[in-house]
């Protein structure tokens, strides 16, 4: 494994992980995947696997392409150049069925962004009904059950305004929860939380690692990334500049995680 | 006849004949708003529409091209042009059918610019969180974003009602019947223009004045909310 940047190469000293071997399906594969954003490369060339029932974690500072990778694996950002494959699609050729792609892919928000005119329940409960057509009984069941998981079982009722932030933001799980993705993406769940709330949506997000849902997280939360990651992945500068196991944090390659990992603590 | 205690000097009749014009003034608002809604929110909606390619870009300008050309001619000036462009055509027209489809060109454009606004009001991260739960173009619309945008409009558009109401009174310049017509008639016929048009006035200050609460009211409710 190793990451290119403004032609410098760093060889990783952990080249093979065991946290992810190789006759595990692959999720999304990226491969030397570019972005701009009019003349700004936001991505420059990135390449990673991630494999399914894995939870890999980018972190990097603001700016160094984390949120924008993760918002291509669901087709909210295009990309302009190299190969993006998620379950199976190929992001990289014209014609991706992006609603067949999202059935697939779940995304959870900084902001929740629930939907403020309907209750708790009905946030929940909208996808599947409008997309997959399920009977009203059918989609309450859902709705209990993935409400449940993140705790939430007695605000079916509530509407989202009437809720903390942490529980908004688990309700926005179980709202993603509900599609039954295969694959869901976090983009800075906890940023907007205090460190009370940031605890109860992160033992969610952990509860999930551990009924092994496949997830790609961005966080800038440190100590919970080292506690979950089975992959993690360094940005810096729109590349990959540093990836491999947790332990890449006690132990980083380059100077950059190693700055970063310190500011972190 | 008697208003207040003020004496109008109009007897029961001529004033009855006023209030049948007040009632045409209703009819004609009651066209022009429903005519503006039905023309009024696909504007509305190819005006807010951001994506998609020549067809939208096209929708997206034609719409912009028609709220420009009806807010720059006067609302009279559409009257006329309605009347004796469909007379051209060679139909005979009633005023009231002339007068309606002038006020439904009319509001139209004002209230698709106002539920523009309302529909753009809904964060932008909505339509996308409606996205990645896989729903499709008019059910992120219709679920999530409409509702929201009903909301927000409720007070302008109740507040542009009595803008309706009012702008009627230029139906008089095609012969159209209404409460600013019949008072004229009355005139004619008494020559109390003070007295008259002070009747006219209540009259349409007495339709107006409820909805501009309401709509005061409703704004004030939302802002609790």
């Amino acid at each position: 494994m190793r990451a290119e940047t403004d032609g410098m190469t760093i060889a990783d000293p952990r080249p093979a992980t065991p946290a992810a071997p190789p006759e595990r399906e692959t999720m999304v594969r990226f491969e030397d995947v570019r972005k701009a954003f009019g003349t700004v490369e936001v991505l420059r060339g990135i390449t990673v696997d991630v494999h399914r029932g894995d939870v890999t974690v980018l972190v990097g500072r603001s700016g160094s392409g984390k949120s924008t990778a993760l918002r291509c694996i669901n087709g909210l950002e295009a990309i302009n150049g190299g190969r993006l494959t998620v379950c199976g699609r190929r992001l990289h050729e014209p014609g991706t069925d992006l609603r067949s792609l999202r059935q697939d892919v779940g995304i959870v928000f900084q902001s929740y962004n629930l939907f403020p005119h309907l209750t708790v329940a009905q946030n929940v409960m909208l996808a599947p009904r409008k997309v997959k057509r399920l009977g009203l009984s059918e989609a309450r069941e859902l709705a209990r059950e993935v409400l449940h998981k993140v705790g939430l079982a007695d605000k079916a009722e509530a509407y989202p305004e009437q809720l903390s932030g942490g529980q908004q933001q688990r309700v926005a799980i179980a709202r993603s929860l509900a599609m039954q993705p295969r694959l869901i993406l976090f983009d800075e769940v906890t940023s907007a939380l205090d460190p009370e709330l940031t605890g109860e949506v992160l033992r969610v997000i952990e509860g999930l690692a551990k009924a092994g849902m496949t997830m790609v997280l961005v966080t800038h939360e440190m100590g919970f990334a080292r506690s979950v990651a089975d992959q993690l992945v360094f940005m810096h500068k729109g590349t990959v500049w540093e990836k491999g196991s947790r332990d890449i944090l006690r132990d980083p390659a380059t100077p950059e995680l190693r700055q970063f990992v310190g500011n972190g603590l | 006849m008697s208003i207040l205690g003020l004496p109008l000097g109009l007897t029961p009749d001529q004033f009855l004949f006023i209030l049948r014009g007040a009632g045409w003034t209703l009819v004609l608002s009651l066209f022009g708003f429903v005519g503006g809604t039905v023309l009024g929110l696909p504007l509305a909606l190819a005006r807010a529409a951001r994506k998609g390619g020549l067809g939208s870009w096209l929708l997206r300008q034609g719409a912009g091209a028609y709220v420009a050309l009806v807010q720059g001619i006067p609302l009279p000036v559409i009257m006329f042009v309605v009347y004796f462009g469909v007379s051209i055509g060679g139909f005979e027209v009633p005023a009231l059918v002339a007068a309606g489809i002038a006020m439904t060109l009319w509001s139209a454009a004002y209230l698709g610019e106002i539920w523009r606004g309302c529909i753009q009001a809904v964060p932008r991260t909505q339509w996308e969180a409606a996205e990645c739960l896989a729903l499709t173009p008019a059910q992120r619309f219709v679920h999530v974003i409409l509702p929201q945008a009903m909301r927000v409009a409720v007070p302008p558009t109740v507040g542009f009602l009595v803008q309706i109401v009012k702008n009627t009174s230029y139906s008089v310049v095609i012969g159209f019947f209404d409460l600013t017509y019949s008072a004229k008639v009355i005139n004619n016929a008494t020559y109390k223009p003070f007295q008259v048009f002070t009747i006219a006035a209540l009259i349409y200050f007495l339709i107006c004045y409820p909805m501009s609460v309401a709509s005061r009211r409703f704004e004030a409710r939302m802002r609790r909310a």
